[in-house]
């Protein structure tokens, strides 16, 4: 019995930890002074480049008396979010600024967990790419900096294109049909088509709204409302569909997250594949990790009659409505931003950058070729929905996609049903 | 008799004051015994009662669910009676929650099942006295000593599209998807690390059978079988009925393995933690506290009835006897016999066992 008690105890524990103290408006959600300066404390999720204490040190190194420590999250997104958000409910100013996941901005804003940035202290907003501001704002307000930025790419084997004598496809159909001339080779009979990220989890959630926006249909339109019970949409979600049906989507990638899928790719299974630009260098790995070094290139994603459009990731920076020394970490995420951070930090991790001028670079282009599509797969971008209950958008979308590509729900009726199901949960 | 009676009445003159004489020294011992557990019993009340009574009341309450026109959560809570509660039991939210706790329970009973067939068997071969029998004890309490999540990751691995699972059985099983295959990989990992601890339990009970009872029974003549199932079983049925006890109120609890090996929001393999979770994780509070509570009525009343359905014939044994003897031998004077008479007790029962076979 005693086992019986003790055993609850750690789920009723950790469910009661929404104990409201909160009676207490704080009320200063509008652009307030960002004042105080002195040391702070910066929230991010678990480091895995490497390169944040080169960052952070160059800081420190000039603002002796505005100390910046890094408190590592970890990895999981989920568990970062938690995190932050339990600091956030007891109203502490353990964390200053935060690292958020383009997707929690709208969350965060409307639960005043984060305050307002006044644009006109942040002059450099207008060097960075528009789409990443976009994912900055609630309400057509500014709450967050955006810092790195991700766009899906169409990673492509290279060696056998040529050796077909295709050219990377912009389209769907010119995707299947390069795949077919391909398939032909000897060497790629028993290689997959294409696969992006099919598990039920976010990627799904990316794939699926990439393939709605790719035929020309919106999730959840422009005025903020779900309009996705439409016949584009229904087209995008038949690419996806009827790819598993006819096997140019091997069975495997309904259980692909972005790592399995990698490998896949790596091994030489997959002819094209969406993935993050993270991959590039891992594939390119001489080391014989990697089967297909050197043989393969980098495209924009294809779309049903022209270019694709890509779902927008990457993180911004935030400051906590509850942490002291505001005007220190409005500093250090204009320092962040900075164009000469930016750089510093792809050139070590190869994160995309939000500065816009940098895609331009030619020694970086150098280094990194991929970036010239990823400007282009980044400007076209969209930004999932901008809602405060996102968790459970995006798990309806999951929901609806993942039963239509296993075939337990007709596509139709799972986009009504989406439809229905985020109209309850958008009230605008 | 005896020996008591003089006991008894040293302090006592008088039988009227026996019954007040003994409220006293209880009193006493009470007081002293109140004493020494008061910090742990703050204790229990710090970590165990306010954290449930906290969770109660969360339960009654919603917060942050409504945004006003400015765009903004209204911060508050408010009280919403049973309403999280009847919410859990209405429409597609309660096919999720039968969903979630008929998987719940078939987990229970199916894992348990396995887990207890080869925990006792893996105690048999650990009991043995052979070569290199330390070096099996400690190979296979390895799957038990390992955190849940990691062999969670352990299993997802093996499990996955391209991993050694389907190398091995040469088929295409997609394991993470709905249906029975993601169940069986939930129920293979979990049998896989838990099996051990039943196993170490069982094991521990069988060290405390003498050798004795064997012998007598080998020199009536019994099988191996009938050795099994009248002297192993019931003298290890204790250890084991708390073995069993234990895996059937961690596993009503399971999160870790189906969550991390076969993922969230699959309804095959979705359990009433995992509700509990993904509402605390949209910080709907009140409706987790809702979940979380039920839960653990259903924890506790699966805990209740089997210790009252089961224990009563094995605890029982233990609660029974002493009562008897008490009215044999009469005060405090019976516990001294028998505590002198327990070595010999497991004789008489499992030379009878042994005799019958």
């Amino acid at each position: 019995m005693a086992v019986a008690v003790v055993g609850s105890l750690a789920l009723l524990a950790s469910a009661c930890g929404g104990d409201d103290g909160s009676g207490g408006d704080s009320g200063s959600g509008g652009g307030t002074a960002l004042e105080g300066r002195g040391p702070i404390n910066f929230a991010t999720g678990k480091d895995t480049s490497g390169n944040l204490t080169n960052q952070v040190n160059a800081w420190n190194s000039q603002h002796p008396d505005e100390k910046v420590t890094v408190t590592e999250l970890p990895e999981s997104a989920d568990q970062q979010r938690a995190q932050m958000i339990s600091n956030a409910q007891i109203k502490s100013d353990a964390f200053s600024v935060l690292n958020l996941d383009v997707v929690w901005t709208a969350e965060f804003a409307a639960n005043r967990w984060i305050t307002e940035l006044p644009e006109d202290q942040f002059p450099d907003l207008n060097k960075l790419l528009p789409s990443t501001i976009d994912t900055a704002k609630y309400r057509d307000k500014l709450y967050a900096v955006p810092v790195t930025s991700d766009g899906g790419l169409l990673y492509y084997r290279k060696d056998l294109l040529d050796k077909a004598g295709v050219q990377p496809p912009k389209t769907w159909a010119e995707m299947q049909e390069a795949c077919t001339k391909v398939k032909a080779l000897p060497e790629a009979k028993t290689a997959g088509c294409y696969a992006g990220q099919f598990e039920k989890y976010e990627g799904l959630t990316v794939n699926f709204s990439e393939a709605v926006n790719g035929a020309g249909g919106v999730v959840v339109g422009d005025d903020g409302k779900p309009n996705v019970d439409t016949p584009e949409a229904l087209e995008g979600l038949n690419f996806l569909v009827e790819g598993f049906k006819s096997g140019m989507i091997p069975r495997a990638a309904i259980t692909y997250q972005e790592e399995p899928g990698r490998r896949a790719f790596q091994e030489g299974n997959l002819i094209f594949h969406r993935n993050w630009p993270y991959v590039y260098a891992l594939a390119g790995k001489t080391d014989g990790s990697s089967k297909i070094a050197g043989k393969f290139g980098v495209a924009a994603l294809p779309g049903k009659d022209g270019p694709g459009v890509s779902t927008l990731g990457g993180h911004n920076y935030a400051i906590s409505e509850f942490a002291k020394n505001k005007a220190t970490a409005a500093d250090f995420i204009k320092f962040m931003s900075s164009e000469e951070r930016q750089k510093a930090n792809i050139e070590k991790t190869s994160q995309a950058p939000t500065w816009a001028s940098l895609y331009d670079d030619p020694a970086l282009n150098k280094q990194f070729p991929y970036l010239a599509p990823l400007k282009a797969s980044i400007e076209t971008a969209k930004s999932r929905p901008k809602v405060v209950k996102y968790g459970d958008v995006t798990t309806a979308i999951q929901e609806a996609a993942y039963g239509a590509l296993t075939g337990t729900t007709p596509p139709k009726d799972a986009l009504a049903g989406l439809q229905t199901k985020l109209s309850s949960l958008i009230t605008q | 008799m005896s020996t008591s009676a003089p006991v008894a009445q040293r302090p006592t003159p008088e039988p009227t004051k026996k019954p007040k004489r003994a409220t006293s020294f209880n009193e006493g011992t009470g007081r002293l015994a109140a004493g020494l557990l008061s910090p742990t019993m703050l204790v229990l009340v710090l970590v165990v009662g306010l954290p449930i009574l906290s969770a109660l009341r969360e339960s009654l309450y919603q917060s942050g669910q409504r945004i006003d026109e400015s765009g903004f959560i209204i911060q508050g809570s408010e009280f919403v009676g049973l309403e999280n509660y009847s919410a859990i039991f209405s429409g597609e939210t309660g096919e999720r929650f039968w969903n979630a706790f008929y998987n719940t329970t078939f987990f229970t009973v199916t894992c348990v099942l396995l887990e207890t067939t080869l925990g006792v068997a893996m105690a048999l071969v650990m009991h043995k006295a052979f070569k290199g029998r330390s070096i099996v004890r400690a190979s296979i309490l390895v799957p038990w000593a390992i955190p849940t999540v990691v062999s969670a990751l352990l299993w997802k691995w093996i499990f996955q599209a391209d991993g050694i699972a389907n190398d091995l059985l040469g088929t295409q099983i997609l394991w993470s998807t709905e249906g029975w295959q993601s169940v069986l990989s939930v129920i293979i990992a979990d049998t896989w690390k838990t099996a051990p601890f039943i196993g170490l339990l069982v094991l521990a009970g069988l060290q405390t059978i003498p050798d004795e009872v064997y012998e007598a029974a080998k020199v009536d003549g019994a099988k191996v079988w009938s050795t099994f199932i009248h002297i192993t079983m019931p003298l290890v049925k204790p250890a084991l009925l708390v073995a069993v006890l234990f895996r059937i109120l961690d596993t009503l609890r399971i999160f870790d393995l189906p969550f991390v090996l076969v993922g969230p929001n699959k309804e095959s393999v979705e359990t009433l933690s995992i509700l509990a979770y993904l509402e605390a994780n949209q910080t709907r509070y009140g409706p987790a506290a809702a979940y979380a509570t039920l839960l653990f009525i259903y924890v506790a009343v699966v805990a209740y009835v089997f210790v009252k359905l089961l224990g009563a014939d094995v605890f029982g044994d233990a609660i029974q006897r002493k009562p008897k003897k008490k009215n044999g031998n009469g005060g405090r004077g019976g516990r001294k016999q028998d505590a002198s008479k327990t070595p010999v007790s497991p004789g008489v029962t499992a030379g009878g066992g042994g005799g019958g076979a």
